[in-house]
């Protein structure tokens, strides 16, 4: 099963390669993996989507608390959180198929970013589920290359994740 | 007052109460030792490996409970730590480890003796640093102290460039630290201890399983009292040896892949076991689809990650475990008519304890006039002092040291459980002895594993550490040749070491003494010269060469499937 978890940890030398080596040496997974700062200076923000079992899950969840520079890990998995990933797609487009593509574009709500004659550039936003979808419907056009940014997260609701909730 | 990086950071291992380190110099630890040279405050060990410093400083934070501290210089010194900090890491030893690191300007660069010593400790630190700042210099090394000792302990790794400590800084030591990312839980939440005190008092075949956790804790009074009050039996892992006095009516002694029939029999018959700062080791739980299968387990832990890692657990508590060892013996205190009942339902219990105990007691067979290591370590108890230190190597010699010694005091026994590491009985029990001079300070080693840090003799020598030194010689890799003997037909594959070695001749070459016993008549004369003798000495047991280590778990089976005598 997939598990989307938060990590806020402190923005030192090293974090991101001391959560890394925590997955890769104890034998857990990372599926997609991304971080970047956060309104707090000192903080960044780590969102990681992993897959295991419960047991595997709570052991990933309590390693995580136990590095030193991990604040705070929110687990997403029960659906608090809303989710959202971002792709660029390359896709060929030539004669027939430049319609079927803007179609789907449109559908999916996606944008154009980058136009050429044989080739449209697709930026396309949403819940990683969501994104799955248009790739598969793009793909029998002629995927050239794709990027995805992998998820992040954030909690449903008025309340802002705290560090002592 | 404005100082340069390297005094700052003997004033901060100053405030943290350090009055030893053990360090070797080198090109980027130059101004370190230039401060050092002048500092009365510290005293400074030099170890003729980095591997041993590091040890050294494990064994000294073993015996004593305090931050060990070693030194090393950049590149191959710092890789040099490694073993010795990953050793201190497998074991929870709460130690400080000071690299030095090639400037500032230089760092990414290849320069000379310069490798990512972070990078490269990352996964078997509790924590590590590097220091860019001079200005960052005294409040890190106050976190590192911090995090060292407080929660699960751990070897703390502070990388400090040159540059950094040839920097001026106003120095300034905080009184204390707050880290808002790290907030070990320290407490056991009071519902949960009470709830376990009840599942206890419920049980019919109740068994403590302690781990080094009581010892790193400080919790062996209370482990006792608690087993006394409840009258329950208790058998400690390794790391746990000397958290609860072998001699008392309740051991059940150690556990596990060489542990006695009797614990390992009852770990597999016990219906609540209580797991107490112990992590269910592989080398403790043996196969785990049948460890404990009867039974509902509790487990008392400071680190969460322990609880639940391979056993499913019942009722898990995080926190010290002497705060909720003192808080489960109120509980209990507040209800004696359910703990006379528990005394009484148990006693069908202790009956089958004492059957299996009497079926299987711990025993070996001292027939012809060739030494068994077993009766020497028998005889070392008798004959060494009730408070002697005793460190092991990794081995059988360990095994029948684990057995057969009979520790009653915690961080009497300092030994590599975790790890395995052979080559750290005698710098640790150098550690031990700098620590402790007036105590006999005793290392067992096989005739292998001494061989991998021999060269400390030198530094025993000459800084008047009298470490009595303890080789069972059967001119093998003993442990490995059991494992060839029973699970490879008797091929011995590198093994035997061919080489005799004249230990004798070589204590002498040190400075110091040696004796070797070789008909089992001899034992004793040779303990009792050596234990006379001062200085440093080295007493060689040339012991029965195919002797095992019985009873024995094979790798991955039951624990109660014991190979008790082949
Ligand atoms: C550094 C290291 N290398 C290899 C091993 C594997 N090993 C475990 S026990 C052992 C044999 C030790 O032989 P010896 O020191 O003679 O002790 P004995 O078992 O004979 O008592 C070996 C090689 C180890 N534990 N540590």
């Amino acid at each position: 099963m997939k598990h989307t978890l938060s990590v806020l940890v402190e923005n030192d030398f090293g974090v991101l390669s001391r959560v890394a080596a925590l997955f890769s040496g104890r034998g857990f997974n990372i599926d997609s993996l991304s971080v970047a700062p956060t309104n707090d200076e000192g903080i960044s923000r780590i969102t990681l989507v992993t897959s295991g079992d419960e047991q595997v899950l709570e052991q990933i969840s309590k390693q995580l608390n136990k590095l030193i520079d991990v604040i705070k890990v929110i687990d997403f998995t029960d659906g608090s959180g809303v989710e959202r990933e971002m792709a660029l797609v390359k896709v060929t487009a030539e004669d027939e198929s430049r319609a079927e593509v803007l179609r789907i574009v449109d559908i999916f709500r996606a944008k154009i970013i980058d136009v050429t004659q044989k080739s449209y550039t697709i930026e396309a936003t949403g819940n990683p589920t969501k994104i799955d979808a248009i790739l598969d419907l793009l793909r029998p056009l002629g995927l050239k290359e794709l990027v995805r940014t992998g998820a992040v997260a954030i909690g449903r609701g008025a309340k802002a994740w705290s560090k002592d909730s | 007052m404005k100082m340069n990086g390297a005094r700052i950071l003997l004033e901060c291992l100053k405030k943290e109460g350090v009055d030893l380190i053990f360090g070797y110099p080198g090109g980027t630890v130059i101004n370190i030792y230039d401060e050092l040279h002048s500092f009365k405050a510290i005293r400074h060990i030099l170890p003729r490996h980095e591997q041993a410093g590091v040890h050294a400083a494990d064994g000294y934070a073993r015996a004593t409970g305090r931050v060990g501290v070693a030194l090393a210089t950049s590149g191959p010194g710092a890789t040099n730590t490694v073993t010795g900090i990953a050793t201190a890491y497998m074991d929870s030893t709460p130690m400080v480890i000071i690299t030095g690191q090639v400037p500032t300007h230089l760092i990414g660069n290849d320069a000379f003796q310069e490798v990512d010593i972070v990078g490269i400790t990352r996964q078997c630190t509790k924590h590590n640093f590097l220091v860019k700042d001079v200005n960052d210099l005294a409040l890190i090394l106050k976190k590192a102290f911090y995090i060292a000792r407080s929660g699960r302990p751990g070897p703390v790794l502070v990388d400090i460039p040159k540059d950094v400590q040839i920097a001026m800084a106003e120095f300034h030591y905080p009184e204390s630290i707050e880290i808002r990312s790290y907030k070990p839980t320290l407490e056991g939440h009071p519902k949960q201890i009470e709830r376990a005190v009840d599942m206890i008092l419920e049980a019919k075949k109740p068994v403590f399983y302690v781990g080094g956790g009581v010892v790193l804790g400080e919790a062996s009074a209370e482990l006792t009292t608690l087993a006394r009050l409840l009258n329950v039996p208790v058998t400690t892992t390794l790391m746990g040896l000397g958290a609860f006095p072998e001699t008392d009516p309740n051991a059940l002694r150690m556990l596990g892949m060489h542990g006695t029939y009797y614990a390992n029999m009852a770990m597999t018959h016990t219906d609540v076991l209580v797991a107490i700062g112990a992590r269910f080791d592989d080398r403790v739980t043996g196969k785990l689809a049948t460890f404990a299968p009867h039974a509902k387990i509790i487990h008392i832990d400071v680190d969460p990650t322990s609880i639940k890692k391979n056993v499913r657990v019942d009722l898990p508590i995080v926190g010290m475990v002497k705060g909720v060892l003192e808080r489960m013996i109120k509980v209990a205190n507040k209800k004696s008519a359910a703990v006379e009942a528990l005394k009484e339902a148990i006693k069908p219990w202790h009956e089958e304890i004492s059957g299996w105990k009497e079926k299987h007691p711990l025993t070996y067979k001292q027939t012809s006039s060739t030494i068994k290591p077993q009766y020497v370590i028998e005889k070392l108890r008798e004959l060494s002092d009730a408070d002697a230190i005793v460190s092991t190597d990794v081995g059988q010699h360990q095994m029948w040291t684990a057995q057969f010694f009979g520790f009653t005091t915690p961080r009497t026994i300092l030994t590599s459980g975790g790890l395995g590491t052979m080559g750290f009985g005698l710098p640790a029990a150098m550690g031990a002895q700098a620590a402790f001079p007036e105590r006999q300070v005793i290392t067992i080693c096989g005739d292998g594993g001494i061989q991998m840090n021999i060269q400390e003799m030198a530094t025993l020598v000459q800084n008047r550490l009298p470490v009595k030194i303890v080789i069972l010689n059967n001119n093998f890799l003993g442990m490995v040749r059991q494992w060839q003997e029973l699970f490879f037909d008797k091929r011995y594959s590198s093994t035997c070491m061919e080489l005799p070695i004249d230990y004798n001749k070589l204590a002498e070459a040190y400075g110091a003494n040696g004796f070797r016993a070789t008909n089992v008549d001899e034992v004793e004369d040779v303990i009792k010269k050596a234990f006379a003798t001062p200085g440093p000495v080295i007493m060689e047991f040339m012991v029965a060469r195919e002797e095992k280590v019985l009873p024995m778990v094979p790798a991955g089976a039951s624990l109660n499937e014991m190979v008790l005598n082949a």
